[in-house]
């Protein structure tokens, strides 16, 4: 089967094993096949040692599975050398991790920068503008030239989406994205995202342990040791708010 | 999309905002590349120093060149074929004599570019006996002109003034004080030729080398050669050349083009050479040891750094940095290292010289030359930058995985 324009990951028969050859390897997914779609907004849910770190590094393009085959927007991508898987990554998948993770030595516009920076070298004007516009879409067009440790948590996280979106990524992943914020930011956080996946035509892929979070996405992905346990369609849960 | 330049460009702004973040590291380790830098220059600059003083001061007194007669040899006629010789040979004495053809000759090395100087001499032994006292000196027939070159006599004059000709002679001060005499005094020559002669002293030198100073009288070219018993002849050309360390290769030179004996300063001083080529290889070593101590230096800060900094290599590589990028992050981190420790040292050295040649003993003149300055800065650099090779490695093969959970 080949990909239309609206898939943008296809995973098929995804296997990882840890210290491969070793006494003590161990197999932590065991064949994982899933589709996303440009428009999905997902919950990647499951217990704690169920592989879902595994399978975001996976599908981030950070690891490389052992067996199986991945295709981000049609490329098939277990063949692909570092650099470019690299450039891949850089083009087509924005990160949001837990711990918001930016560059505590630049402000806030030239994190948001970075990915564009590290792309083509020195931003030019268009590429600051379009960071000062994704810096006022999640709200903080007035710390731009904040450094991260001026910035409250929400605000890091709010940042840290905003680089992810620099690239124009067709696929958004977040690591618990909310995992260290109070509630009021977490739902702002989500929020955000969910807004992103309506308007920026991006894909989105939360892994989460909140079980309101995953049900107010649209779409379940229940991780169980190393399977796909479920894969549910929810009740437009955002939009009954 | 632009160019290898335009890329250059985000890893230096990386680079520099890393150090700028780690100020305090950044400065200490830039002090201990300046005060390596400074202790290189500052010694290569010394011992440079030194050493031209004491080549200047030993080529002072003497030519860079000294052509002689070639040495008087036997000529034994070839055995006849077939015939075995047995030869039984007494070597001969080399008696005083005449360089053939010298005028010619010394007409063809003035036109040698090689060359700065070109001075015909005639030398032989002789007594200077003023009325009980009795001295052995070396008669030495100049003509002013030409010989100042080779040696500036007017620079060492100690009393009277250098005229030689019409009786007059320059001699040593030892000599003087040896046989108690003044300028104006008189004294007699004798070269066991039954030649002999009264010159009247004009001027006393002091060379600051014993040897000369005890044992040389200059006279004109004329009355050496009538008291050598060598009219019209000279038995020495003296030479100097530009660049005084080809001396032994121009000496070659000049003595397969003339036929004659020829000796460089660098032959006739190697003792000195030794000396000096010990004491450069010492300077080197130290250069060579604290090269490796900044190196490990650099080293070792860029390791922690990379440890500290593993999360964010983590988050760049998550953010579309490639290995080559991050490797690139700390090579021109660890070439800052070198570089600023090394514009700070060399200010430093500056100041050292400086102190040195107003403060100092005062025994000579240490210059400081810019390229000595630019050579240290351009080396420095290349040190840091491979310092900082292994620890770029290591923070280039970090996993991306690891590295961003890295807490």
């Amino acid at each position: 089967m080949s990909d239309d324009a609206m898939t943008v990951l296809r995973l098929e028969g995804l296997r990882k094993s840890y210290n491969v050859g070793q006494p003590n390897e161990i197999e932590v997914l065991h064949g994982i096949d899933v589709v996303i779609g440009r428009s999905d907004f997902a919950a990647l849910v499951g217990p704690s040692g169920s592989g879902k770190s595994t399978l975001l590094n996976l599908l981030g393009l950070l690891d490389q599975p052992s067996s199986g085959e991945l295709y981000l927007l049609g490329q098939a991508t277990s063949a692909m050398d570092d650099a470019a898987r690299t450039a891949l990554r850089g083009s087509s998948i924005g990160f949001v991790f837990q711990f918001h993770h930016l560059i505590q030595a630049f402000t806030a516009l030239d994190n948001v920068l970075m990915p564009l920076m590290l792309s083509r070298g020195k931003p030019d004007k268009l590429a600051v503008q379009q960071a000062r516009e994704l810096l006022a879409a999640v709200g903080l067009e007035k710390f731009a030239n904040r450094k991260p440790n001026e910035l409250s948590g929400g605000q890091q996280q709010r940042v840290a989406i905003a680089r992810a979106l620099i690239t124009e990524p067709a696929l958004l992943l977040a690591d618990e994205p909310t995992g260290n914020l109070d509630t009021r930011t977490a739902a702002e956080v989500f929020e955000l995202f969910h807004k992103v996946n309506r308007e920026r035509d991006c894909a989105v892929l939360l892994v989460t342990h909140d079980p309101r979070l995953s049900a107010a996405c649209d779409r379940t992905i229940n991780l169980v040791d190393g399977r796909i346990e479920s894969d549910t369609l929810n009740q437009p849960a955002s939009q009954q708010k | 999309m632009t160019g290898v330049f335009g890329r250059l460009w985000t890893e230096w702004t990386i680079a520099i905002s890393f150090l700028r973040e780690g100020r305090a590291q950044s400065l200490m380790i830039a002090i201990g590349v300046a005060v390596g830098v400074a202790v290189i220059v500052f010694v290569t600059a010394l011992i440079q120093g030194l050493q031209v003083n004491i080549i200047e001061r030993t080529l002072g007194t003497q030519a860079h060149i000294r052509l002689l007669s070639p040495d008087e040899i036997n000529q034994v006629l070839p055995p006849a074929a077939g015939t075995m010789q047995l030869l039984l040979e007494d070597k001969r004495a080399q008696r005083l004599r005449s360089i053939n053809n010298w005028q010619q000759v010394s007409a063809t090395l003035d036109q040698l570019s090689l060359l700065t100087a070109v001075s015909p001499v005639v030398s032989g032994p002789a007594f200077a006996r003023r009325g009980e006292a009795l001295q052995s000196v070396v008669l030495v027939g100049i003509d002013p002109v030409r010989y100042q070159k080779i040696i500036p006599l007017d620079d060492y004059m100690q009393s009277g003034q250098l005229r030689v000709g019409a009786n007059d002679a320059v001699i040593g001060s030892l000599l003087a004080d040896d046989l108690g005499v003044q300028v104006g005094n008189k004294l007699r020559l004798d070269t066991g030729q039954q030649n002999s002669a009264v010159v009247n002293i004009a001027g006393i030198f002091e060379l600051g080398v014993r040897e000369l100073d005890a044992r040389y009288v200059y006279l004109d070219l004329k009355q050496a050669q009538a008291l050598l018993n060598l009219p019209g002849g000279i038995t020495v050309i003296d030479l100097t050349v530009a660049d005084i360390f080809a001396a032994e290769d121009i000496a070659a030179q000049v003595g397969r083009l003339t036929s004659l004996q020829a000796e460089s300063w660098i032959k006739t001083n190697a003792q000195l050479m030794n000396a000096l080529t010990a004491q450069s290889l010492s300077t080197n070593m130290i250069i060579v040891f604290v090269a490796i101590s900044v190196a490990f230096g650099i080293a070792s800060v860029l390791s922690v750094s990379v440890v500290q900094r593993t999360r964010e290599i983590g988050i760049l590589r998550a953010t579309g940095a490639t290995r080559q990028q991050i490797l690139r992050i700390f090579l021109i981190q660890g070439a800052v290292f070198g570089l600023l420790g090394s514009v700070l040292g060399s200010a430093a050295s500056y100041l050292l010289v400086w102190v040195f040649n107003t403060f100092g003993p005062g025994l000579f003149f240490i210059p400081i030359p810019a390229s000595l300055l630019l050579m240290a800065m351009l080396l420095a650099t290349l040190t840091g930058i491979l310092a900082a090779a292994v620890p770029s490695r290591r923070a280039a093969a970090l996993d991306p995985v690891v590295a961003i959970r890295y807490v």
